[in-house]
């Protein structure tokens, strides 16, 4: 048995699937906490000094490249299992046993997985070429900000600007939207995936899931919603 | 209980063999008794059936107990039926009121080729349990029975687990048609046991290799097989089944 | 022309005798030796890993789609060995006895004795592959007690007892299938023994997905294919389940011992109507905690609730003070019967005894409320509790009750009736498990060998498993030693393309009958008869009536039967034919042999033999043999005797008073 078996086999890409899943639960919880200083009341300097830690640092450049991995990985695999699984059943059946015997939204995490993706892509395009790649060919470059003596890329103004669109902020909450249900029965599967067995353990992790998927995508659903409505 | 007597419409799969295309096909049964089993109402309409010299409808059954796992129904929507914990055989009339138009199906997956009508191929299983689903000892070669004591509770859940019949129903309820709580169910069932231990690495992971090659989905722990299967295997199993299979893999040589 | 080639020697040491004795094949010629299974139950599967993990090349079979659903899996409430781990007083002997008496004295002492030899291995056998049996909390392994016996010998897994059995000998057998030691043929029905000079050397089978007839070589053959319950058409038996192999091989020289030995099981669900397909056992360790009354008032309408306890008859308690609840499954059965056709019966055919779980709810109730430490319990709590610790113990059994009834089983008391559940009778074998027919076994319920006139509770399992495990891998080497020299026969040997044509041709002749009834039909009416005048009681008119009505019936079958559909396809009625029509071939020899016993005993009822209190009357100084009928030819047999010897038990008149 060869660890290149171990990780194909069809536990071994669920495995995939948890592993990466949980790091980007991670990831959220770094980046909401981030975000979250967009409501400190300072008109956005402890949140853009933020965004410039994450953006000038050794560590956090190194992470995000296992970032891009790990969204990649989780993509990837995702689509071909989906795909994969689905051929298993070549007759399908006329009566679905649908929302009687599971969640529709565990049924549903390729489609909202693709909807978070194609937030994803809105999301990158928004905000982090303009302050990764700014001045880059024609990528156009952030503003900028002095806050004693140093000059910042103003992220918080930009999300200011992209957040006036009424149609930018209701796609962003829908995305949210995604991310909750997708949240909802990945959180909690993850850890069955990685072989988390015991019953209370598992009823401790489906309540933390659930309340993760509630409590994560809605903060990140007020941050427009708060710049929409001028509450920062 | 009260008896009553209904009128039913059937909406049947029916297909002549695995080589050929298959299609619903419409029948009604009358005066249907609310004290028969599901299956003596098929009986009822293949009596009919064979009466008016039509080929009677072909399905899996045996022991009508359900214990021995061959009945096989989708029905509704629901593998066995609408009535929890449950297979087809054990299903009453009583579930159904007149004037129902009840839809059967065979299971579906790729694993699952059918034979005829309602009747399904599930080799697939044997040839799992034959990768590995066995303790490797040769007659004549056991301890006292007491030799070894086995916690209570530990017995008692490889026995929840042991329970599984094979019916397949986990795999025709799953989306991704995945047969892990049948193979979790017994991996569980023999990795809880001391008898287990020795096999305990390459048990689990020749079955999960052999249930691939079978062509059966992987799971997404969607608990749609928890919620059907008619002797309640929990979906825990399966968690426990990806435990071994990690600790296995990253062991094992 | 019987010779049971029983050892000589004291009975204790018979066995062991015998396997110090007995011929040995070499590990090379096991290779070259071919062996054909049919049936995969508990005997089939573990005889086929056992012959296949000692090196014999192996071919089983089974009509069902996997060999994991042979009907010993619907076993519920245990097997029974003689481990003593209760220090109760139990031992070899003590089972033996049991079983012999419980058989009402037909069996014969040596197989029963080494039976119960060989009981305590099995346990050891199963647990070390992995039986979850029920345990204490110290660990160790937990019994129950059964009908017949004063001690707790049974072991279980909750009342799926034969489910986790047979699938640890299914395991073992799907291990041998891996490592190439045993070729597994699903879906496929022997339908015809292939002989030659004399020998079983093969089979004709067909695959049933197919309709396609095949031909098998082997130096011998084992039946292990099962009881023939299903010939009374309800029955606890599986549908499936059927006399076919039995009976081809009776066909080819296999005298069939004792057909008339039926067992009629005490706890079933009721029969509810004529749509009825089959019936359902409660399993008998209910009897262990429910208490069996029928109302004191003959015809008596009120629910089960509203009649107090002074006009309740426990009938059973009160015939049978000693055992109680708990006597043998004919008695109990025959004292249902009699209390119905008294017209006491319940329900609403009337046709059912109430067995009532109130009392035992209420003691454990007191006793978890003692554990408890609760002193002052209200009546509800305790019920509540007690509920809790049936529901434990049989939970499973409830829940069926509550299915297939409708009645909550927890309030109001189950209604039970007896069932046809167990043959007694079947293919003759010697002490070697050999039928006439060299080269040809018979093993588990499918031979008669180890019950007598009667089977206690939890000997079934404990039977395959002894036949499979321990029995057949020392005997067949002792036939096989002597077959090394015969070189595999080709299945293009006449005496094959015989069988198959003789196949063929009663297929095709089914096929080409074109009358009007189903076979579903004709098996309902054989069921009757068989029911009726062959059933719990019999007597010589009804008997000599049931055999001309089952000619009658034998001609009608085969002048205007309708099969439909296709041979060469799956085709479940045609299947189901072949099997009705072995069906009242066996059903006609099941009455003969009952006329001819003169006597009562065990599940063998005669009406005119009873006492005055109408207990079963035997009669041994002209009965105390084995009835073997041999095939003469259509409806004619010729019977031979195996008188039995009893060497260590003095036969009484069974008391469980």
């Amino acid at each position: 048995m060869t660890w290149k078996q171990v990780f194909t086999s069809s536990v071994g890409k669920k495995l995939v699937m948890g592993f990466t899943g949980i790091f980007l639960i991670l990831f959220l919880i770094v980046h909401v906490g981030l975000n979250a200083c967009i409501w400190a009341g300072d008109n956005g300097e402890m949140f853009n000094k933020a965004a410039h830690f994450m953006g000038a640092t050794v560590v956090p450049r190194v992470l995000e490249i296992g970032l891009f991995a790990g969204f990649f990985l989780h993509i990837i695999q995702g689509y071909m299992l989906a795909a994969q699984n689905k051929a298993k059943r070549p007759v399908g059946y006329a009566v679905n046993y649908g929302n009687r015997g599971s969640k529709w939204y565990s049924r549903s995490m390729g489609i909202l997985g693709s909807l978070i993706l194609l937030f994803l892509i809105m999301h990158v395009y928004h905000f982090w070429t303009p302050s990764r790649l700014g001045g880059i060919g024609n990528v156009h470059e952030l503003a900028a900000v002095e806050y004693n003596g140093r000059e910042y890329h103003n992220l918080f103004l930009e999300m200011k600007m992209v957040f006036e669109s009424p149609v930018v902020v209701i796609l962003y909450i829908v995305a949210c939207i995604s991310l909750a249900y997708h949240l909802a029965h990945g959180f909690q599967s993850a850890f069955r995936t990685i072989g988390v067995h015991n019953k209370r353990y598992n009823m401790m992790l489906t309540a933390l899931g659930n309340g993760f998927a509630i409590i994560v995508p809605l903060a990140f659903a007020m941050m427009p919603v708060s710049f929409y409505l001028g509450w920062v | 209980m009260e008896h009553y007597t209904m009128n039913l419409n059937l909406k049947v799969w029916r297909q002549k063999n695995n080589s050929s295309k298959g299609a619903f096909k419409l029948y009604r049964v009358e005066n249907i008794s609310s004290e028969m089993s599901f299956l003596e109402m098929f009986d009822v309409l293949n009596e009919q059936l064979i009466h008016d010299g039509e080929e009677p409808i072909a399905f899996d059954h045996d022991c009508r107990e359900g214990i021995c796992g061959t009945c096989s129904m989708y029905i509704n929507g629901k593998p066995h039926g609408p009535w929890q914990a449950n297979t087809t055989c054990q299903l009453h009339m009583r579930a159904f009121k007149d004037g129902d138009t009840i839809v059967v199906e065979p299971w579906r997956a790729g694993a699952f080729p059918v034979i005829k009508d309602l009747m399904v191929d599930r080799s697939a299983f044997d040839r799992i349990i034959q990768a590995g689903g066995y303790i490797s000892v040769n007659t004549g070669n056991a301890v006292d029975g007491n030799a070894l004591p086995i916690a209570k509770d530990k017995a008692d859940e490889s026995f929840a687990a042991a329970m599984c019949i094979g019916c397949g129903a986990c795999v025709a309820a799953c989306k991704n048609s995945s047969a892990m709580l049948f193979l979790s169910a017994k991996v569980s069932h023999l990795a809880l046991l001391p008898q287990g231990e020795p096999e305990r690495k390459s048990r689990v992971m020749n079955m999960v290799a052999q249930m691939d090659k079978e062509g059966f989905g992987s799971c997404t722990n969607t608990g749609a097989c928890e919620a059907t299967c008619p002797k309640e295997i929990s979906l825990t199993h399966i968690a426990r089944l990806n435990k071994e299979y990690i600790f296995a893999g990253v062991t094992e040589k | 022309m019987l010779d049971a080639k029983i050892p000589a020697g004291p009975l204790d040491d018979k066995w062991n005798d015998y396997k110090g004795h007995c011929k040995l094949v070499n590990p090379a010629n096991k290779r070259k030796l071919e062996i054909i299974i049919v049936g995969t139950g508990l005997a089939g599967a573990s005889a086929a890993a056992s012959l296949g993990e000692m090196g014999y090349k192996v071919k089983a079979f089974c009509f069902q789609d996997s060999p994991r659903r042979a009907h010993s899996i619907a076993a519920q409430g245990g097997i029974n060995a003689a481990k003593n781990y209760q220090n109760d007083g139990d031992s070899v002997f003590r089972l033996f006895y049991d079983t012999i008496k419980g058989g009402d004295y037909r069996a014969r002492e040596s197989n029963v004795h080494r039976l119960a030899e060989v009981s305590a291995n099995i346990i050891d056998q199963c647990v070390a592959q992995g039986v979850p049996f029920a345990r204490e909390y110290g660990g160790l392994l937990s019994n129950r007690s059964f009908g017949g016996t004063q001690v707790q010998r049974t072991f279980y897994a909750a009342g799926q007892t034969g489910q986790q059995l047979l699938i640890g000998a299914y395991q073992a057998l799907e291990r041998q299938v891996a490592l190439g030691n045993v070729k597994m043929y699903s879906r496929h029905e022997m339908l015809e023994i292939v002989k030659i000079d004399g020998k079983a050397r093969g089979i004709i089978a067909r695959d049933l997905v197919k309709g396609t007839l095949e031909r098998h070589f082997g130096h011998a053959v084992l039946l292990c294919s099962g009881g023939y319950g299903n010939v009374f058409y309800l029955s606890t038996n599986a549908m499936g389940s059927n006399v076919t192999a039995a009976w081809k091989a009776h066909r080819q020289g296999a005298v069939f011992a004792n057909p008339c030995f039926t067992q009629i099981h005490p706890t079933c669900i009721p029969v509810s109507g004529d749509h009825q397909s089959k019936l359902t056992l409660m399993s008998e360790s209910l009897r262990n905690d429910g208490r069996i009354w029928v109302p004191k008032q003959k015809g008596d309408t009120r629910k089960a609730s509203d009649i107090p306890e002074e006009e309740r008859d426990y009938y059973l308690e009160r015939r049978y003070p000693a055992f109680g609840n708990l006597v043998p499954r004919d008695v109990a059965s025959r004292a249902a019967k009699e209390r119905c056709d008294e017209g006491y019966g319940v329900g609403s055919s009337k046709q059912a005894v109430y067995l009532d779980f109130a009392a035992a709810i209420e003691r454990y109730g007191r006793t978890e409320a003692n554990k408890q430490g609760k002193d002052h319990a209200s009546l509800d709590e305790i019920i509540a509790m007690g509920k809790e610790v049936v529901k434990e113990k049989y939970g499973n059994l409830f829940d069926m009750y509550e299915k297939i009834t409708g009645e909550n089983p927890y309030e109001v008391p189950m209604r039970i009736y007896p069932a046809v559940h167990y043959t007694m009778g079947g293919l003759w074998v010697d002490y070697e498990l050999q039928t006439t027919v060299p080269g040809l076994y018979a093993l588990g319920e499918a031979n008669f060998s180890d019950h007598g006139a009667n089977r206690l509770g939890a000997s079934a399992l404990m039977q395959g498993l002894a036949d499979g495990y321990f029995v057949i891998p020392y005997t067949i080497g002792n036939y096989l030693a002597d077959e090394i020299y015969s070189k595999a026969v080709s299945t293009d040997h006449e005496a094959f393309a015989a069988a198959e044509k003789s196949v063929s041709d009663r297929i095709n002749q089914l096929m080409n009958i074109k009358g009007k009834q189903s076979v579903e039909s004709f098996h309902k009416r054989l069921g009757k008869i068989m029911w009726d005048k062959c059933g719990m009681a019999r007597n010589a008119q009804g008997l000599q009536e049931a055999i001309t009505e089952i000619q009658a019936l034998k001609k009608e079958f085969w002048s205007d039967l309708k099969v439909p559909g296709e041979v060469n396809e799956m085709n479940p009625e045609l299947d189901k034919a072949n099997r009705v029509a072995d069906f009242i071939e066996l059903g006609e020899l099941m009455c003969k042999d009952a006329l001819n016993r003169n006597e009562s005993c065990g599940g063998h009822f005669r009406e005119e033999y009873q006492t005055e209190d109408g207990e079963a009357l035997r009669d041994d100084a002209n009965y105390m043999y084995v009835g073997a009928w041999e095939y003469a030819g259509d409806s004619n047999w010729t019977l031979h005797k195996e008188v039995l010897n009893y060497e260590v038990i003095k036969p009484t008149q069974r008391n469980y008073k």
